[in-house]
């Protein structure tokens, strides 16, 4: 399966073609590469995953892992040492597979969306950097490797936001979500130096051998504050996860980053960058598992504040982007906590099955809904969702598709959301009571923003356009990418995913729990059906109760002045008390003792270029008295 | 009786007579003149070594014979650069030349 | 025969060092030039006083036909009108002198404090001749003590001398 390696090489290689030479390509010519390359990518992809899925990965009824291309790059000590490889297994075929294949769909959506915007080809190289970075980072053989791709998305995730860098806010959303998803990863490479450290290797594969026996022998004994060093190193590394992952209180990023162009919003902040931290927790599942539980309920408790914390910033929202954007961090907090509440082997896993699940599902449903937003956007011209209104008439194919996401997101059958959605539950429901009725307290909340934004967007109004600007359906371009991506929202919740993706690799079989179903479709149907009443037509009703609701109403508005809060703890504490002392420092006894160095090294070179004659003779002079002093210094000391 | 600190003695004072020269004149060509004596007395040295310490080899007779042509060779294309320094800057006056230091 | 000699070599060490003197003190550079050749012609002398023969003939043509006459044609060729001596600051030869005294006083020190000068023969040992035949077999061969890798290593400095000087001497 050597041939797994044109899917990093073909998206770095379409990066440096359209990086180097895209000024001088039409921009026309740059999209069509640029989605012809991501399309021979995703072919390969596909072809790999069937591979794995149904011929090679499967060895006595457990999914293999297998190392098609490996080699070491930076050796430190015997067993230390930095590879690059393509790992392959259940759960890095999958996201090859759907990070491809949104890839692909972003593409082709891109060609109409982004269509006469300056810096079209720049666009393109950077979507290909992405897609290289993210590919890399899913098939990492080691953690090194992975915290490598994971920076490089970091990086290219950057440039996507700040893509519109004549707009202040698009710039300062950018240096926003670098830096902090930046501090975040501070934590995380604390955790692999403590975690190679002590266990000499960075490979996955040892790490999670023999139930994490590695990392638990190596860390044994040893504590910090009254925390094992296994903690330590996890919880650090979560951090990095969480950061990527916006999870709170690291997630105040995510909503400033839909300053992008919107597709780039679709395919990295809502499908595939913001669930890498899911992904890694779920690469370090056994380490997590076996030395230190403890992360794994603080993940739990973790994912569902946040979860509840987005859905509820959600509902007050009316920029349609932010809407989706707190949606997401909600949604990832659901695969975090389903992380956090699973167990080890078989059945007792579904959580982690059902994370994978909901993180495949979502990344369908999450892509089309930023998808049809931005078709959205694309015909109105404006983000905000007093400016929309009784679209359907305009738009048919972006409403049925929009709906179809929204149903799928609700959690109603036989959408995809559903199943992914119940398994996640069922978890929890076996897991922890208070976490169970807090997650289905969520589905009904996000069943009821998800509508609310349906019907804000498409019904709610008899708005009238102007004749001139008549909201118009989307390009063909624009319209296949959501059909296609309709089609997998509502049939991939049908895949037997236990069959494919275990926590220990051995496949299961999962049934539906009727009273989670119920439960949870209960909640889908009740926050539509609130919905509904509320916002199908245009009533005084939601006034009347944002008013009652009063400060609530207001703090969720603003987020719960999360972004203040940093903005004073930043300003007030660590520019004040840190930065400004340690600027004073560098300016005036770093710098002061360069200038002095540079001040007396003028003047001594002001002092002796006097000897730099040119005269010959007291050149010579000075030659032969040295040499004589020297003479005498050999003979008599 | 000729003794070795003879030659040494003589080749002593001869080579710094030249130094001496060296140091303290201007016109290039005294100066390349200082040199050549100072050479010489190099050449005696060499010389005067080989007979008295190893009489029965011939090192320090072949390094004079070499530092004879080397000085030779020296001296052509010193000369050579004095004319052409004489006819840029019409003297040969050693303080003149210091245009290197820029 | 002794004493003769003697006499001879220090009429012609005496020769040489005023000789020295006068050539680095000269006002006038053609008498300059004249001092340096008697000089090497009393080197010569040396040569022959220490049985190298052949190397007292290379020295009287080499230098004495060679360097002195390409001396005299350089004074010739940048003579100023009027012009040919050049005053000398004083400062300088004061720096100078210190200079060659504290160096002759070093090397005088070394020399006599050395312990050559009382392990060695007092006097020449082999004070035969060399035979030219052994000269140029030494000059030409490839063996131990032998010398056709500097002979060669030198036929080419002076070909690139040749050049150098026809390269920088020539007009524009």
């Amino acid at each position: 399966m050597e041939y797994s390696l044109f899917i990093l090489i073909v998206p770095f290689f379409l990066f440096l073609v359209l990086g180097l030479l895209g000024m001088k390509m039409k921009p026309k010519a740059a999209g069509i590469i640029g989605t012809a390359g991501m399309g021979l990518c995703a072919i390969c992809a596909s072809a790999v995953a069937y591979q794995y899925f149904f011929q090679t990965g499967m060895v006595g009824e457990e999914w293999q892992h297998l190392v098609p291309v490996n080699f070491e790059w930076l050796r430190f000590t015997e067993s230390l040492h930095i590879d690059l490889g393509i790992l392959l297994d259940p759960i890095s075929v999958m996201m090859l597979v759907v990070i491809t294949t949104v890839s692909l769909m972003v593409h082709i959506y891109s060609l109409g969306y982004m269509h006469g915007e300056t810096g079209f080809q720049r666009y393109y190289a950077l979507l290909s950097l992405f897609s290289f970075s993210m590919l890399g980072l899913v098939v990492a053989t080691n953690i090194f490797q992975m915290y490598i791709f994971w920076e490089l998305v970091g990086v290219s995730s950057y440039s996507l936001i700040g893509f519109y860098y004549t707009k202040p806010s698009a710039v300062a959303a950018s240096k926003k979500a670098f830096i902090v998803t930046r501090f975040a990863d501070l934590g995380f490479l604390i955790g692999i130096l403590l975690l190679s450290f002590y266990t000499k290797t960075f490979d996955f594969g040892l790490l999670t051998a023999d139930n994490a026996g590695l990392v638990t022998t190596s860390m044994a004994g040893g504590t910090f504050m009254g925390l094992s060093i296994a903690t330590w190193a996890l919880a650090l590394i979560f951090m990095g996860g969480a950061g990527k992952s916006a999870m709170f209180p690291l997630h105040i990023w995510l909503p400033d980053a839909m300053e992008g162009p919107t597709p780039v919003s679709a395919l990295i902040h809502a499908a595939t960058m913001v669930v890498a931290g899911v992904f890694l927790v779920a690469r370090l599942f056994p380490v997590y598992f076996f030395a230190a539980p403890d992360v794994l309920t603080l993940i739990a408790y973790v994912g569902t504040f946040t979860a509840l914390f987005a859905a509820i910033i959600a509902i007050t929202q009316t920029d349609i982007k932010r809407v989706l954007a707190f949606s997401t961090i909600s949604q990832i907090a659901y695969m975090m906590v389903a992380l956090g509440v699973s167990d080890y082997g078989g059945h007792d896993g579904l959580g982690y099955m059902a994370s994978m699940f909901h993180l495949v599902t979502h990344a369908f449903f999450k892509a089309l809904l930023f998808l049809g937003a931005g078709s959205v956007i694309h015909a109105v011209h404006s983000n905000e969702m007093s400016q929309m209104g009784n679209l359907r008439r305009y738009m048919p194919v972006t409403n049925i598709t929009f709906a179809i996401a929204c149903l799928a997101i609700a959690g109603i059958w036989p959408f995809s959301g559903f199943f992914s959605k119940d398994e996640i539950l069922a978890a929890a429901f076996h897991s922890n009571p208070l976490i169970f009725w807090t997650l289905w307290a969520i589905a009904g909340l996000t069943a009821f923003y998800m509508w609310r934004l349906y019907y804000c967007i498409f019904w709610n109004s008899n708005k009238e356009y102007n004749e001139h600007h008549k909201p118009h359906e989307s390009p063909l371009t624009m319209a296949v990418p959501l059909i296609i991506l309709a089609i997998f929202s509502i049939f991939s919740g049908f895949i037997p995913f236990a069959g494919f993706i275990s926590s220990d690799n051995v496949p299961f079989h999962t049934h539906i729990d009727l009273t989670v179903a119920s439960l949870s479709i209960g909640a889908g149907v009740a926050g539509i059906a609130a919905a509904t009443v509320l916002y199908l037509k245009k009533s005084d009703w939601t006034a009347e109760i944002a008013q009652s609701l009063g400060g609530l109403y207001r703090a969720a508005l603003h987020k719960f002045y999360l972004d203040e809060i940093w903005m004073w703890v930043t300003q007030s504490v660590v520019f004040r008390y840190i930065c400004i002392p340690i600027a004073w420092f560098d300016r005036h006894i770093i710098d002061g003792a360069m200038n002095g160095l540079a001040w007396a090294t003028h003047r001594s070179a002001g002092s002796v270029k006097g000897l730099q004659s040119g005269q010959v003779q007291f050149y010579a002079w000075v030659f032969v008295a040295g040499s004589i002093l020297i003479a005498v210094l050999v003979l008599f000391f | 009786m000729i003794r070795l600190e003879y030659y040494l003695i003589i080749s002593t004072l001869m080579f710094f007579i030249g130094i001496f020269g060296f140091i303290t004149r201007k016109n290039m060509i005294a100066i390349l003149i200082s040199l050549e004596l100072v050479l010489n007395a190099v050449e005696i040295n060499f010389a005067a070594f080989n007979r008295f310490l190893y009489p029965n080899q011939l090192e320090g007779m072949f390094f004079t014979l070499f530092g004879i042509a080397i000085t030779a060779a020296e001296t052509a294309v010193a000369l050579a650069i004095i004319i052409n320094a004489y006819r840029s800057i019409g003297n040969i006056n050693i303080n003149n030349i210091n245009k290197m230091k820029n | 025969m002794d004493i003769i000699n003697l006499i001879i070599f220090s009429g012609l060490g005496a020769a040489m060092l005023a000789l020295s003197i006068m050539a680095v003190t000269s006002e006038s550079l053609l008498r300059s030039a004249t001092y340096l050749l008697l000089v090497l012609l009393c080197t010569a002398g040396f040569y022959l006083f220490l049985n190298y023969h052949f190397l007292a003939a290379v020295q009287v043509s080499v230098y004495a036909g060679g360097v002195v006459i390409l001396f005299i044609f350089a004074i010739f060729l940048t003579a100023n009108k009027g012009e040919v001596l050049l005053r000398h600051e004083i400062r300088r030869y004061v720096f100078g002198f210190l200079g060659v005294v504290a160096g002759v006083w070093l090397t005088a020190f070394v020399l006599f404090k050395h312990r050559f000068l009382y392990e060695s023969n007092t006097s020449m040992v082999g004070d035969q001749e060399i035979s030219m035949s052994l000269i140029g077999q030494t000059l030409m061969g490839t063996g131990k003590y032998q010398y056709l890798l500097p002979f060669e290593a030198l036929s080419v400095l002076l070909l690139a001398c040749i050049i150098g000087g026809i390269l920088i001497a020539r007009k524009k």
